[in-house]
């Protein structure tokens, strides 16, 4: 198989996978689509005049970023850790294939399940909230979600190299990004968090990606909706990730 | 004498203090089935990792299929088939699915219902690898090794934690890769399973090969002294020692006599036995086994 080909067959392999495991369907996919309902029901008439929106146009970005750090950070750390302790990745690094094409096809998926709960979002938000959907940004939204499935998969595969167990994996891996989502304003509207906190949480990639996914969301947004300036910190971010996880890669499982 | 495929010669490796090989010599040739033995932490597993590329040697020269394995590529992978010794394969596909992901890894991969026919995982071919058991995932594993199609395999514990039955399946596989001309190294602690399989066998112990032959031939087996036992007769047991010459002891109410000539010895007990009208019962005649060459050599207590 040519390597494209090879991509593809490993990205249907993964596919599968993510779809019968219930843990990750549940919280990449049920989990969002839950925080929408309950944030955009409870506030979702709330304004947020220092935005001129209101709030349920503010959780759709917000959710998807939920969503995508899921659907790539999360489940990348997870599934590297498993695979690694398992004796997979020794495994499958016994065979010919090109690890790169390995890494390609899972982060094809995670970009696949990203632009899915994409979709999933916004059609919720329209239907249920009359969210406006934004149709002259779409190619920022899809340069902005590719950036990002790059940038959280280098820093799934990144964290996974700290994490030594797979009892450990959900532990660390949550108490990575669960304070960042609430720091970053995607539970709990910017306008509600003191600056300083908001300038904290700018020093790490989540909070930029999701600005830079609200202004390509918010309908205010006149142009084509690019904010190169955050879309910076989330690349470099990303390889920050490749840098880490090139230098510390580990195949083996710790024990053998 | 076929070529070699494995050709190791001085092969050493230290982990800080701790020297697993201390020069390791060895020669596997195309077609055979060689057996790694030797209690836990001999080194066996370091040894094959080395040969498998897996792990930098210190020391030595290794040589796998033409090649260093620690530089080897690509190409050289998809020649080599390896089952580790803990591997868990992807609960979540099916036996068929793993082996077909595994397929397309293969420029030229063997039919995945013929693979699954040959490690006997046909009626579970639609059966997610989760729900299979312990000897049936590791049939899986086997399977996986074989998929590529690769001339040498490298089998590192195939059958530990199986139940004897189990055994007697994966066995049947192995000895079907002697007839479709792979050549195996495999390890393990059993000695049936060496005795069994193996063309060759190699000893291993604190990182050195104390041993190396045929099965039947190890540590001078074949020309090893004889031993036969039975249980004390009721009669005159002091006339058999003083009528047949040899080396005896008794223990346990046996009495057994070690010769080198069991022909003869035993023609003259039961030539004794029969004049004196005395019956011998429970007579054996036993060379000793390979695990008693194996405890000698090892200097163990007791097999693990």
């Amino acid at each position: 198989m040519s390597g494209a080909a090879l991509v593809l067959h490993q990205f249907r392999f993964e596919q599968k996978v993510f779809w019968r495991s219930p843990a990750a369907v549940f919280f990449t996919v049920m989990f969002p689509v839950i925080f929408l309902l309950l944030f955009a029901s409870l506030f979702g008439n709330e304004r947020i005049d220092s935005l001129g929106i209101d709030a349920a146009t503010y959780y759709v970005p917000g959710i998807i970023t939920l969503a995508v750090v899921s659907a790539t950070l999360v489940n990348v750390a997870m599934r590297m850790v498993e695979m690694r302790e398992s004796g997979r990745l020794k495994r499958l690094h016994g065979t010919p294939l090109p690890t790169w094409v390995y890494i390609g096809g899972r982060i094809g998926n995670a970009f696949v399940v990203s632009l899915l709960m994409v979709v999933i979002m916004t059609l919720l938000g329209r239907i249920l909230y009359g969210v406006t959907v934004p149709t002259e940004t779409i190619p920022a939204l899809l340069v902005t979600l590719l950036v990002g499935t790059f940038a959280f998969c280098s820093l799934g595969l990144a964290l996974s190299i700290a994490i030594p167990s797979e009892q450990a994996a959900p532990p660390i891996t949550n108490f990575t990004v669960l304070p960042l989502y609430f720091l970053s304003g995607v539970f709990v509207p910017e306008s509600e968090i003191p600056d300083g906190v908001l300038a904290f949480a700018s020093l790490f990639p989540i909070r930029p990606f999701f600005q830079a996914f609200l202004t390509a969301y918010d309908p205010a947004t006149t142009g084509a909706g690019f904010d190169w300036g955050h879309l910076a910190v989330v690349v470099a971010w990303g390889v920050a990730g490749i840098l880490v996880t090139m230098r510390y890669f580990r195949w083996s499982p710790r024990q053998g | 004498m076929p070529e070699a495929v494995i050709s190791v010669k001085g092969l050493r490796k230290s982990y800080g203090e701790l020297e697993a090989l201390r020069g390791i010599d060895l020669d596997v040739r195309r077609g055979e089935i060689f057996a790694f033995l030797g209690p836990n932490g001999a080194g066996k597993t370091t040894a094959i990792s080395v040969m498998e590329g897996y792990l930098d040697r210190d020391g030595g020269e290794v040589e796998v299929l033409g090649e260093d394995p620690a530089a080897a590529g690509r190409d050289w992978r998809g020649r080599v088939g390896l089952v580790l010794q803990e591997c868990r394969m992807e609960e979540l596909l099916t036996v068929r699915e793993t082996l077909e992901m595994y397929a397309g890894y293969y420029r030229r991969p063997r039919p995945v219902d013929e693979t699954i026919e040959l490690v006997g995982l046909a009626e579970k071919a639609d059966d997610r690898a989760g729900r299979l058991s312990g000897g049936q995932q590791r049939r899986l594993d086997v399977a996986v090794a074989l998929i590529g199609d690769a001339e040498l395999l490298f089998l590192d514990e195939p059958t530990t934690g199986f139940d004897p039955s189990a055994r007697r399946a994966a066995w049947q596989v192995i000895e079907g890769l002697r007839e479709l001309g792979k050549t195996v190294l495999l390890t393990t602690h059993y000695m049936d399973e060496a005795q069994a399989l193996a063309d060759r066998v190699a000893v291993i112990a604190a990182g050195e090969i104390i041993a190396t032959g045929t099965p039947d031939d190890l540590g001078g087996r074949r020309d090893a002294a004889s031993m036969i036992s039975f249980e004390v007769p009721a009669g005159d047991a002091d006339g058999i020692r003083v009528a047949v010459a040899g080396e005896w002891s008794g223990a346990n109410g046996s009495l057994s006599l070690r010769t080198a000539e069991p022909i003869r010895s035993l023609h003259e007990l039961t030539g004794w036995a029969i004049a004196n009208g005395v019956e011998l019962e429970r007579l054996e005649v036993k060379r000793p086994s390979l695990e008693d060459v194996y405890l000698e050599l090892t200097g163990t207590e007791a097999g693990s």
